[in-house]
């Protein structure tokens, strides 16, 4: 599938109707998930005939994507209901095939590393600071090959020491930086949206080191 | 819910030391067709907990998995068909996951798991 196709196609997802400001619900733009997917299979083979988590999937976006660009499954965990309801009607419509689970990503029970790639928008911290990091910490004992994620670009030293110490990557890498328009969901913003520098990052585990989390 | 889902999820309460696998209590059934995928079947052998899947499928209605496998019986169409059935095509549409220490209950609606916890569980 051609770039500008697969971007079209995430720009009909129904988006969230209700945001949840304490969750920090804002989407992923076509935009920018379609790039974060097509680098991810283009440049790395990290989608295709995988199995693919998506973390804080909310409606879907990021899943979709990889599920159009040939994920063999596609796990979507998001904390709330009604996200997982926006997301399962966006796969429906799109007629793909894809896997929810309810979970706090912070308390996940898993056994191994079945999941091959973990992508995902994270919180930002804005609300719960470090929510962001918390998301990393566990994608990284999930996934066996990869974890795709975008974070505050002002946050970078702090991300790659974190992502190389603590939660011991094998490597962290920013592949681009990007603009991201929040949409205005803080009465204490001004401004209707307002546009930050994300890193998109590739993380990759160390191998087959943990029996689950 | 397919019973993939359910060889990776654990419970992950408080105090709880292996919450691998849950139990599983049907309430429906439902199958969904998909597309058969042999390299991809190999694949996943080496990941899934075989004993875990062959109990949670008979559970839901389905007898065909043996009790234990190995690797040679990758090269039979007609096992990899009923793996691929067992892991794939099998969906807990209605029921719940049990946390097999503590006996809590995690409801399983439309096909989807909460696996939520309550403030004191975690
Ligand atoms: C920035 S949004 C990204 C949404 C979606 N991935 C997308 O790309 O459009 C963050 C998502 O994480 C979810 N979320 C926030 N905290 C969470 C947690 N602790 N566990 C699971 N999901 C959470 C929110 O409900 C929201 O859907």
């Amino acid at each position: 599938m051609k770039l500008k196709q697969l971007e079209s196609l995430l720009g009909d997802l129904q988006q969230f109707s209700n945001p949840k400001v304490e969750l920090e619900q804002y989407p992923t733009g076509p935009h920018i998930a379609s790039r974060m997917l097509y680098t991810a299979e283009n440049s790395y083979e990290d989608v295709s005939g995988k199995i693919v988590a998506d973390f804080g999937c909310g409606c879907g976006t990021l899943g979709a994507a990889a599920a159009l660009l040939g994920a063999e499954r596609i796990i979507g965990i998001d904390v709330d209901p009604e996200s997982l309801e926006i997301a399962s009607l966006n796969a429906e419509d799109l007629e793909l095939d894809i896997d929810y689970i309810q979970c706090d990503v912070r308390n996940l029970g898993w056994r191994g590393q079945v999941v091959d790639t973990v992508i995902m928008n994270p919180p930002f911290g804005t609300r719960k600071k470090g929510a962001d990091m918390d998301f990393l910490s566990v994608a990284l004992k999930v996934a066996s090959q990869a974890v795709y994620s975008l974070h505050k670009t002002s946050t970078r030293e702090h991300v790659k020491r974190a992502a190389l110490r603590d939660f011991d990557a094998s490597s962290a890498e920013v592949l681009c930086e990007l603009r991201y328009d929040v949409p205005q969901l803080y009465k204490f913003h001004k401004k209707k949206e307002v546009d930050i520098a994300v890193d998109l990052w590739r993380f990759v585990p160390k191998r087959n080191q943990r029996m689950g989390i | 819910m397919r019973l993939l889902t359910h060889n990776m999820l654990s419970s992950n309460m408080k105090g709880v030391s292996n919450g691998f696998p849950l139990r599983i209590e049907v309430e429906k059934v439902v199958e969904k067709q998909v597309d058969f995928n042999p390299d991809f079947l190999k694949n996943m052998f080496s990941k899934v907990h075989w004993k875990a899947l062959a109990d949670a499928s008979r559970i839901m209605g389905y007898a065909e998995l043996p009790e234990e496998a190995d690797r040679s019986m990758l090269d039979s169409d007609d096992f990899l068909r009923k793996f691929h059935h067992a892991l794939l095509e099998l969906h807990l549409e209605e029921g719940a996951l049990v946390c097999p220490e503590t006996g809590r209950r995690f409801p399983v609606n439309k096909g989807i798991p909460n696996m939520l916890l309550h403030e004191d569980e975690v």
